[in-house]
Parts: structure tokens; C-alpha cells; sequence
């Protein structure tokens, strides 16, 4: 299937440190050799075929905001382990996965908030990271979430989010479930402070994330390729006994299906964004 | 494993294992010779139940909570409800049969009514698709409680589905912003909401109908982020650890109240609501009436139901 064996060489080019400290690397989408320095340099974005690698937080920010500008906030929130979720009998401790997470990618949660310039407009932005426990939103993601929507109510700034997410925190169990409603709750006081809320949907983009304050958006923006839908590829396979169609949940099926205003290529949304910010904050 | 083929000595098909001594005192009590002996086994009865009650393991409540006799949500309205006028139709694309929604009489006053319908026959249970509902189920939903905020009527949700249907057709459809928009709407809709966890509380699914004031729930309903089968198989790559799971997840209504996002457990009849679903019914009928007169004395705001789900997870501060 098309979807599962691209997913499986995002596992091995996607994750930095699985990649040899190599000048040439395999494009997971035209799977062609590709010096590895064009490729950053253009913001890990294939040159030959476009297919969009998966980046981090941290890097989002460098190529999003002004220089300088980004002020990171909530950095302090973290999980805790409201249940006590760990489980002897196969070696699982919720604990000891958020700590190697943390370990693994410096940072304290799925979610980076802050306050930034984007094209000189001021902006709350909030970005989620796929690396860490794959995006997954639990109580700290859904907090963070709603602590930058008041930041941006009270100091009257558009809200900008970076989705990428596997859904909600299993570990967390229905509190994670209720983070949905909560962070629907913080996107109706942007929409009452009547302030604007751009989402740009990334790979992936799934669950109970995207079935909550992701699509939720004014401006629904998605990166090209990127997986974007509620149910998993498998869960539906599985349930129905089908194999999906080629494309299924992708960034343009759901354009196709009016739930994406516009694709857009990672190069090209720090222009898109700022001009928008623009235009939506001085009407 | 757990199903026991004591169908015909209790006339409850799909009997679970642990309900097989509760069966044996019922089968005496319908064949009870006098009335001395069958008041000696009503009372056995009592103590069996709540003995094996007593003890359950979380995964027995999930298994309680899928039980084939448990009442779905007709049957609560049918015994809930003086009337109730169902209406179809999302206004949009189709009419979702796995959700019902329409005008109820409660105690003589209107009420819009939305929940998930299992089914109870084979052909009910396809026809409803095991209560699983498409975008057009929640956009019915929608509509119905713009409808309710329109009309100053207040909100009853059922819930019991084991998730939103994972299907093709949903994604076209757009299952993810459906509910999503729902639960936008429940935070801003400006009249009361009452929801009751009847059976299985399946995650995005039931969140979508269960935006509520107050969230009761049955003594032995689940209310999950994940089937635990499925929890299991995603972080242990096996789904034969479901029991497990479901201890791990937390699951039970006890438990949830205890994590402050259930408002209250509605205590069920002995041996589980499906063994009495007229006092099932009434016990659910009371907490409801409870609810209105809450509402009937001025004790509603919309900002409660919002400062409620704001305030709810838990997390550490490390600053």
C-alpha cells in the first residue's frame, strides 16, 4: 500500500539521527539520491520532486518568524501522569516515555507556544512537534494550547498553529479526550475576541487533534503530501476490509473535498502567512 | 471466553461468565414453588449481585458496558419520554440513522433529545451501523441543537457508540471538522445541556453529543480515549492485553468522576442496568429532573459549562 510504505521511509530519513552523517541521502518521495545540504537548505523540502520531510518545532520557528522576534511562553508546562500509567506486566511507564521524549528531542512537550513576528505582524503562534510521543495532545498540550489563545485574546494578536499530530495521549486517557472540547472552547474565544485563526496542517494531522481545534481554524492552510484525516489508514482498512485508494487523507484529497483552502509549499508560507496576517489584522 | 452459553436456563442471551450465578438464582426465582422460597431467593438474589458487582474488574465493565441485553437509548426514551417526534436529516447530505435526535415530553415540558442508537436486532444493528455515527449524524445533531437554543429548549444527549465510524465515506465527508465544529457549538450554545453515558462512551464519537452541562454517567457504562483492545494494540502491538488497557486507561465511571470529568455516576439496578432497565430508566429520569430544576431555579449559566471544560486535565508545572 502507497500510504504505509511512504510512512516507512519517513521512519528512516525523517528521524535525523537514523540518517548517516552523509552528503547524500534517498528522497522518501522520488527516492533518488539527494545532497543532503540542498535539502536543508531548502527548508528539507525534496528539490527535485517537492516532497515535504517532516521538520521539528524549533525548526518551523527559524523559518517562519522574523529574526530574533520569537519569545517562547509556557515553556514550563508539562505532563504529569494523571492516571499512574504504567503497566509492570509489559514494561510500560507513561513516565518514562515522556522522559525519553524529552531526552530525545529537548523538548518539555508536544507543543512550543510563544509570542513571534511573522512578516512583522505579531503573532501567537503555536507549533507542534511530531517527535515528541508523535505529536500527541494530552492535559500539557491542551493547557499550552488555551494559555496562547489569552495570551492572543488579551493582547488582541491573530493566532497561528502549526498541527502535527497523531491524536490524542492515550496515556492520559480521558483527560486527554476532554483536552478536544477544551482547546474547541479556546478557538470560540478567538472567534469571540474576533480575532483571526490560521491553521497549517502538517504531516501528520489526525485524530483527535484534527478533530478538535485543527480544523477549527478561520484559514486552513495544509503543507503538500501531508497525511491530514480522523480515523487511521489502518483502523478503516481494518474495519472495512478495503484497501484505500491511492492519495486517501492526503493535504489534496482533502482540499478536493473543501476542507483545505490552499496548499502550500513550506517555502512559501512565511510570505502567504504575513501577507494574510496583514491583511486580516489591518482590514 | 467470556460469553457463556446459558441462554436458555436464564432466557438472557450472552450471559457473561461472572453474571452465571446471578443467572442460576434468577432461573429459581421464576421457578420458585412458593412465595416464601422466592422471596428467600430475591434475597439471595440482592446479596449475589452485589457480591459479584462489588468486585468488578475494569474490564468487566467494559464487557458490561458492550452487553448485548444492556438498554440502548430507545429503550431510555421510551420509558423517559411521554412523546418523542424524531426527526431526520442533516439538511445536508443524508439522514444518519446511528444517531437519533428529536422533540421529547418530559414531565410536561419539551426537550430536544440526540444520542446514538446500537441497535438490537441484526438488522436493527446494521441498519444503525452499531452506532457508529457518520458527519451527517453529528450535523443533525448540530442543526437539533441550534434548533433547542432557538426555541429556549434544553439539550438531553444519550450517549453510547463505540466510536465515530471510521469509514471512506466519513473522511469524504468530513468526520474530523463534524465533530469538531460540534463541540464549538456545545461550548457556545446558550441553553442547557444535559448528557448521560448510558453504554459505551467511544471516544471522539461520543465527545461530539457529550459537550455538557452536567455529564452523568452509569454505574457500568466506560467512557474511553481508545477501545482498550486498540490501546493495547498501539502501545503493546497486542490486543489480547485489552484487560490491561483497560485498568491502565481508567475507564470506570468511579474513576472518572474521581478525574473530574464525569459530573456524576447514576448507580444502576442489581446486576446492571440490563437486568432492570425500567429502574435504570428512573434512576436516569430522576437525575434529569434534578438537572431541570437546577435549571428551573435560575442556576444555569452558559459560563459554567465553559470555566468546566477549560479547567479540566492535569499537568505538572516545572517553573
Amino acid at each position: 500500500m502507497a500510504f504505509l510504505k511512504r510512512r516507512r521511509f519517513i521512519s528512516v530519513i525523517g528521524r535525523k539521527s537514523a540518517v548517516p552523517p552523509g552528503v547524500w541521502m534517498k528522497c522518501a518521495g522520488c527516492n533518488q539520491p539527494v545532497i543532503r545540504t540542498e535539502v536543508g537548505a531548502n527548508q528539507w523540502v525534496c528539490p527535485r520532486c517537492n516532497y515535504h520531510l517532516r521538520i521539528t518545532a524549533r525548526r518551523r520557528i527559524q523559518y517562519l518568524v522574523d529574526p530574533d522576534s520569537f519569545q517562547e511562553t509556557h515553556g514550563t508546562i508539562v505532563s504529569a501522569d494523571p492516571l499512574g500509567f504504567s503497566v509492570d506486566e509489559v514494561n510500560y511507564s507513561y513516565r518514562e516515555r515522556v522522559k525519553k521524549a524529552k531526552e530525545k528531542t529537548g523538548l518539555n512537550e508536544a507543543m512550543i507556544t510563544g509570542f513571534g513576528r511573522i512578516e512583522s505582524t505579531r503573532t501567537v503562534l503555536a507549533l507542534m512537534d511530531f517527535s515528541f510521543r508523535g505529536g500527541s495532545m494530552g492535559s500539557a498540550v491542551g493547557e499550552k494550547f488555551c494559555r496562547a489563545v489569552d495570551d492572543a485574546v488579551r493582547e488582541r494578536l491573530p493566532v497561528v498553529l502549526f498541527a502535527a499530530s497523531g491524536g490524542a495521549r492515550m496515556e492520559e486517557g480521558l483527560l486527554s479526550l476532554v483536552q478536544m472540547a477544551k482547546t474547541a472552547d479556546a478557538v470560540r474565544r478567538i472567534n469571540e475576541a474576533r480575532l483571526p485563526y490560521i491553521a497549517v496542517l502538517t504531516d501528520p494531522t489526525t485524530g483527535g487533534v484534527y478533530a478538535s481545534f485543527a480544523s477549527l481554524a478561520d484559514i486552513i492552510l495544509a503543507e503538500p503530501g501531508a497525511h491530514i484525516g480522523f480515523a487511521g489508514p489502518r483502523l478503516i482498512e481494518s474495519a472495512l476490509k478495503v484497501e484505500l485508494p491511492e492519495g486517501f487523507q492526503s493535504a489534496e484529497y482533502q482540499f478536493r473535498n473543501g476542507f483545505v483552502d490552499r496548499i502550500v509549499n513550506r517555502t512559501e508560507l512565511r510570505p502567504l502567512l504575513g501577507k494574510l496576517l496583514r491583511y486580516l489584522s489591518t482590514p | 471466553m467470556t460469553r457463556s452459553s446459558r441462554a436458555t436456563e436464564s432466557g438472557l442471551p450472552h450471559d457473561l461468565s461472572f453474571e452465571a450465578t446471578i443467572a442460576a438464582i434468577e432461573k429459581r426465582i421464576e421457578e420458585a414453588a412458593s412465595d416464601e422460597d422466592r422471596a428467600a431467593a430475591q434475597a439471595e438474589l440482592e446479596r449475589e449481585s452485589r457480591r459479584v458487582f462489588s468486585k468488578l474488574t475494569p474490564w468487566q465493565h467494559v464487557e458490561l458496558a458492550r452487553h448485548a441485553q444492556r438498554p440502548r437509548m430507545l429503550d431510555y426514551t421510551s420509558r423517559l419520554l411521554d412523546d418523542f417526534v424524531e426527526l431526520h436529516g442533516d439538511r445536508a447530505l443524508g439522514d444518519d440513522p446511528a444517531l437519533v435526535g428529536g422533540i421529547g415530553r418530559f414531565r410536561g415540558r419539551s426537550l430536544v433529545v440526540v444520542g446514538q442508537q446500537k441497535g438490537v436486532s441484526t438488522d436493527e444493528k446494521v441498519k444503525r451501523n452499531f452506532g457508529m455515527p457518520h458527519p451527517e449524524g453529528y450535523r443533525k445533531a448540530l442543526r437539533l441543537f441550534e434548533l433547542a437554543e432557538r426555541l429556549g429548549l434544553p439539550v438531553v444527549t444519550l450517549v453510547d457508540t463505540p466510536a465515530a465510524h471510521p469509514g471512506l465515506d466519513a473522511e469524504q465527508h468530513g468526520q474530523g471538522p463534524a465533530i469538531a465544529r460540534n463541540l464549538w457549538a456545545l461550548t457556545r450554545l446558550h441553553t442547557p445541556v444535559f448528557t448521560a453515558i448510558l453504554g459505551e462512551g467511544g471516544s471522539g464519537g461520543a465527545l461530539g453529543i457529550a459537550v455538557g452541562d452536567w455529564v452523568a454517567m452509569f454505574e457500568h457504562a466506560i467512557y474511553v480515549i481508545c477501545p482498550p483492545e486498540r490501546c493495547a494494540e498501539i502501545l503493546w502491538r497486542d490486543p489480547a492485553k485489552k484487560e490491561l488497557a483497560a485498568s491502565a486507561l481508567r475507564v470506570t465511571a468511579a474513576e472518572l468522576l474521581e478525574l473530574g470529568v464525569i459530573d456524576a455516576v447514576l448507580p444502576e439496578p442489581g446486576g446492571g442496568a440490563h437486568r432492570n432497565p425500567d429502574a435504570a430508566a428512573d434512576v436516569l429520569a430522576e437525575e434529569l429532573d434534578r438537572f431541570l430544576a437546577g435549571v428551573d431555579e435560575g442556576r444555569w449559566t452558559l459560563e459554567a459549562r465553559q470555566q468546566k471544560f477549560r479547567r479540566m486535565g492535569r499537568w505538572e508545572d516545572a517553573g
